[in-house]
């Protein structure tokens, strides 16, 4: 590899092992040469050196370019020597694969550049992987990359394929590449285009999108078609993506308000501290994580259930603390309520801050929570769609708790008529506590929720204070069948606001309709009626 | 009403007593005060905390060192609790009350436009650590971050040289992204880059729900030519917007975000396994490898007995901005402010990137620009970086009404905007 000739050489001769099929074994001579172009600290070569391993049809490829994807493969300064990290942490070499004795060790660097060229790479050596989902991920890889040299490769693996799904993923790839290739028939390149339209997606758009200089008119205008094609079927799934965002953000407005509509609501406490309570139930979710990742390690993906009833007792608690000390002197004194509950959130602000520091605090997303799936051009993230599905149950416990349980039946008559429901025999102070009580442990709740999709900071509960009581206000107040509707108008609207408005002029937009809103009807869209109200 | 009043009372009470400045206790002989003001509370604490404490760790290692001029330095530690005008109450404070040699202090742009002219009115020294957008030069002031052209100009070379021909600028809505934003516009049409291949976007402080912006960044990107994110969105919502890109699986090899306000501290709070690839455009990173940072790493850790804790940009120009004002004062052998400042053009001390920083006559430094991509511990490993050291442009040449001024804090000319077309100083100020 140091002889300035031999390069030419070695790159004819991965051509010559490319074309004769990628089986070819290399000898345990080109094995060495190759593996060791990878100890450089020059991102173009190490691109180069993956390409040349990939399509020399070495069995080392797959194990070295594996491990220069997950920042395995090192190599010694002196004499560029390359190995592989084991998980163990014992070294082997990696044009050989036996096990040797790496000594001092740099490791090989990845930029964008070489990840792509590791994806090509990786997506051409695993289209004949046993498990269905990796032949997938090779196929939409090579899609990706149009790498001509992956064709013959594609074409047997098409023919072996028996799952219909990875093998219209291969059949779309191999499109992709004869669209690509300027030299292929038109005919050929057209029917290719059919193939890729049908797939119709933002993929297949940037692929035809990005056609080679010298195509034929009548290739480019079947493609201009296509695309014209997927663009229209595209704006009509938008408006579907629009109204799963509007639910989505509904969702989260729903969790952070119906705790709100409780204090605020049905108590009538204007609580400014509520966005506190959220604040640390997104704290005790991170302590939970802590103490399991100490504890139990194995339980992580379970760590927001153990987190749930945690949240809601600690914030429940907190709240019956700022219900007993401090609130239940200013029942009926609106201003300094809000003063009040103003200087508590403050002190739980600081007080969290000095605790466990400004900083944002990591909580783990557990890998059920992660990633998306596509429902038709469909994007639905995973974590959104948890906290839609939470929301829903939060939402009819509630209900149900305060329509079908005795405790429920008395929180209603405490906040309708305080004096009759006491010459009944409830305590309504305690009836007080516990409500407030059940509030803010809802409001621990939705930090449960809110920890996986926003900043675990001090700051949290700010963020939603303003929205929780827009969406409390605007639905009516004292009732939760309007904090639901309220909260999901509103996410809907502002979703369907935002790309035509921008987020900042969409939330203007909102907050000047709510005003006027609410000058037409001062007790929002649900009253309540009766002599109740007063 | 007596009741109300009380509780009122005791309310703010108890706000000024959370507010109030603390100094550290005076100590019998004479010292030199330096005064730090970063908010401690409020919603840029999560930046500025560690600001104050790498302060009081360096003036603790020069105490240690035997002081300055023979007195030991005293840190006078306020917070102005991410409060814009407080920050000129704090300021005005400090100076007059505390007597302060120097300031080191503020974060955001607004903070900074708001003390400066307690500064220059009372002619003391503020030391800025934090890159900005620019178009300002003040006599009173040492800019310690970097300016435009030493951090998004050659970030967007380097993704031009990546063959990138599409570009969001996403920010949030306050000026510096505005600014910088308008700024790499001009800049990246005079590349020959079309006006429809340009969408700047701008999302409030503090958003979180990120599903239409980053949507919208997946059907911009997709059109087959190579598309790439300026990111100049602030403070605490990078999480959010890091945490859609990854659950909507835009990968760093499909459309990378160049980002200009995220740093090891705020990849602290995230799993950054997809974000991997993702870059960062900055003067100093952690991973930089040579012995002034390891030695300054091994210093914050120990200092803050925490053997995890991260270092980064705006840290490393506290170092930097201090090391040259105890130079400028041995120097001048005086702390007094107009002696300090005229000491303090050409100074030059070791980065921690491995260089040296120089610093120039319009009050602004020479530093190195690294281009790193995130890793997935959190740290970010540079792929790319200037030559030498950049001299900062802290009026853009890209703007129209900054093109032809320069700033010259030496005499004869003392200027920090003079127009070289009409020949007058402050002539054309925007």
């Amino acid at each position: 590899m140091n002889d300035p000739i031999r390069r030419p050489l070695l790159v004819i001769a991965a051509l010559i092992a490319a074309l004769a099929g990628l089986l070819t074994p290399a000898s345990a001579q080109d094995n060495a040469a190759l593996v060791q172009r990878f100890a450089t600290e020059n991102f173009g070569e190490i691109a180069n050196a993956v390409n040349a391993l990939a399509t020399s049809g070495s069995e080392r490829a797959s194990p070295v370019i594996e491990a220069l994807r997950d920042s395995r493969l090192v190599y010694r300064q002196g004499d560029r020597a390359v190995f592989i990290r084991q998980a163990d942490g014992s070294f082997a070499d990696a044009a050989t694969g036996a096990a040797a004795d790496a000594g001092a060790t740099r490791p090989v660097r990845l930029n964008n550049n070489v990840r792509r060229a590791i994806e090509a790479a990786m997506g051409a050596l695993t289209l004949m992987h046993p498990d269905a989902r990796r032949r997938a991920a090779a196929a939409e890889a090579v899609f990706k990359s149009r790498d001509a040299g992956a064709l013959a490769a594609l074409t047997q693996a098409i023919g072996q394929e028996r799952d219909t799904r990875v093998k219209r993923l291969m059949e779309e790839a191999r499109a992709a590449i004869v669209v690509a290739d300027a030299s292929a028939p038109d005919a050929d390149r057209i029917t290719a285009i059919g193939v890729i339209q049908r797939r119709g997606d933002q993929d297949a758009l940037a692929m035809l999108g990005s056609l080679p200089a010298n195509t034929t008119a009548s290739v480019r205008e079947a493609a201009e078609t296509a695309t014209a094609t997927i663009r229209r079927s595209l704006a009509f799934w938008e408006a579907g993506q629009n109204v799963w965002y509007g639910l989505s953000l509904g969702s989260v407005l729903l969790l952070a308000a119906i705790g709100l509509a409780i204090t605020f609501g049905v108590m009538g406490v204007i609580n400014m501290a509520h966005g506190e309570m959220v604040m640390i139930g997104a704290y005790t979710t991170f302590v939970v994580q802590q103490a399991i990742r100490a504890i139990a390690p194995g339980l992580m993906d379970a760590s927001l259930f153990i987190a749930l009833p945690m949240a809601f007792l600690v914030a429940g608690a907190i709240g019956v603390a700022i219900e007993r000390l401090i609130i239940r002197h200013l029942y009926g004194r609106a201003l300094e309520t809000l003063l009040a509950t103003w200087g508590v959130s403050l002190i739980l602000q600081q007080a969290v801050r000095s605790w466990f520091g400004p900083t944002n605090r990591e909580v783990t997303t557990p890998s059920w929570m992660s990633g998306s799936f596509e429902i038709g051009n469909l994007a639905i993230t995973a974590n959104r769609l948890a906290i839609i599905v939470f929301a829903g149950l939060v939402f009819a416990a509630l209900l149900m708790f305060l329509k079908r349980t005795p405790f429920g039946l008395q929180t209603r008559a405490v906040t309708q008529n305080r004096r009759m429901a006491g010459a009944m025999g409830i305590r309504t102070n305690w009836v007080d506590a516990l409500t407030f009580g059940l509030g803010s442990g809802i409001a621990g709740l939705a930090g449960v929720a809110l920890s996986q999709i926003d900043n675990v900071s001090p700051n949290l509960g700010q963020g939603y204070i303003i929205d929780s009581f827009m969406v409390v206000v605007f639905g009516g107040v004292g009732n939760l069948w309007g904090t639901l509707v309220g909260a999901m108008t509103l996410g809907i609207a502002n979703k369907f606001l935002e790309p035509y408005a921008g987020a900042v002029l969409g939330k203007i937009l909102l907050l000047v309709f709510i005003i006027l809103f609410i000058q037409k009807r001062p007790r929002g869209l649900f009253a309540l009626k009766g002599r109740a109200v007063e | 009403m007596l009741n109300l009043k009380s509780k009122v009372l005791g309310l703010a009470a108890g706000a000024a007593m959370a507010l109030g400045s603390f100094a550290v206790p005076a100590k019998a002989q004479e010292t030199i005060k330096v005064g730090i003001l970063h908010s401690l509370s409020g919603t840029m604490a999560i930046s500025e905390t560690t600001l104050k404490d790498v302060m009081l760790m360096l003036i603790d290692e020069q105490n240690k060192r035997g002081g300055l001029l023979g007195k030991k330095l005293e840190a006078v530690v306020v917070d102005p609790a991410s409060n814009w005008p407080l920050f000129a109450e704090k300021a005005r404070e400090l100076i007059t009350q505390n007597r302060v040699a120097a300031t080191f202090g503020c974060w955001t742009s607004v903070s900074r436009k708001s003390v400066l002219p307690v500064f220059e009115e009372l002619n003391s020294i503020l030391f800025y650590p934090v890159q900005y957008e620019g178009e300002e030069s003040s006599p009173n002031i040492f800019y310690t971050g970097a300016a435009p052209n030493q951090q998004a100009i050659p970030a967007v070379d380097y993704l031009l040289a990546e063959g990138v021909k599409r570009f969001v600028l996403e920010g949030t809505d306050y000026v510096y992204p505005r600014t910088t934003n308008k700024i790499l516009e001009a800049y990246l049409l005079s590349k020959g880059i079309k006006p429809e291949d340009i969408s700047i976007n701008y999302t409030p402080f503090g958003h979180s729900d990120w599903q239409t912006r980053v949507a919208a960044i997946k059907r911009f990107g997709s059109t087959g030519v190579k598309t790439a994110v300026v990111s100049t969105v602030n403070g605490d919502a990078n999480v959010p917007f890091y945490k859609e890109l990854g659950n909507q699986g835009v990968k760093a090899t499909d459309i990378p975000v160049v980002a200009f306000s995220v740093g090891e501290e705020e990849l602290a709070g995230i799993d950054t396994k997809p974000l991997v690839g993702h870059l960062a455009a900055w003067n100093y990173f952690q991973s930089v490898d040579n012995a002034a940072n390891r030695d300054f790493i091994a210093r914050w850790r120990a200092y803050k007995n925490n053997p995890r804790a991260v270092t980064n940009d705006p840290m490393e120009a506290h170092v930097i901005g201090f090391a040259m004002w105890v130079k400028a004062v041995e120097a001048a052998g005086t702390t007094d402010p107009a002696a300090v400042r005229r000491a303090m053009i050409g100074i030059a001390v070791p980065n921690l990137s491995g260089g040296v920083s120089t610093m120039m006559p319009n009050h602004h430094i020479t530093k190195p620009v690294l281009i790193g991509e995130i890793q997935d511990n959190g740290q970010i490993s540079t792929v790319w970086q200037t030559p030498g050291t950049v001299v900062a442009q802290e009026w853009s040449p890209h703007l129209e009404g900054s093109r032809d001024l320069i700033a010259d804090h030496r005499s004869p000319m003392s200027c920090g905007n003079f127009n070289v077309r009409t020949g007058r100083c402050g002539a054309a100020q925007r």
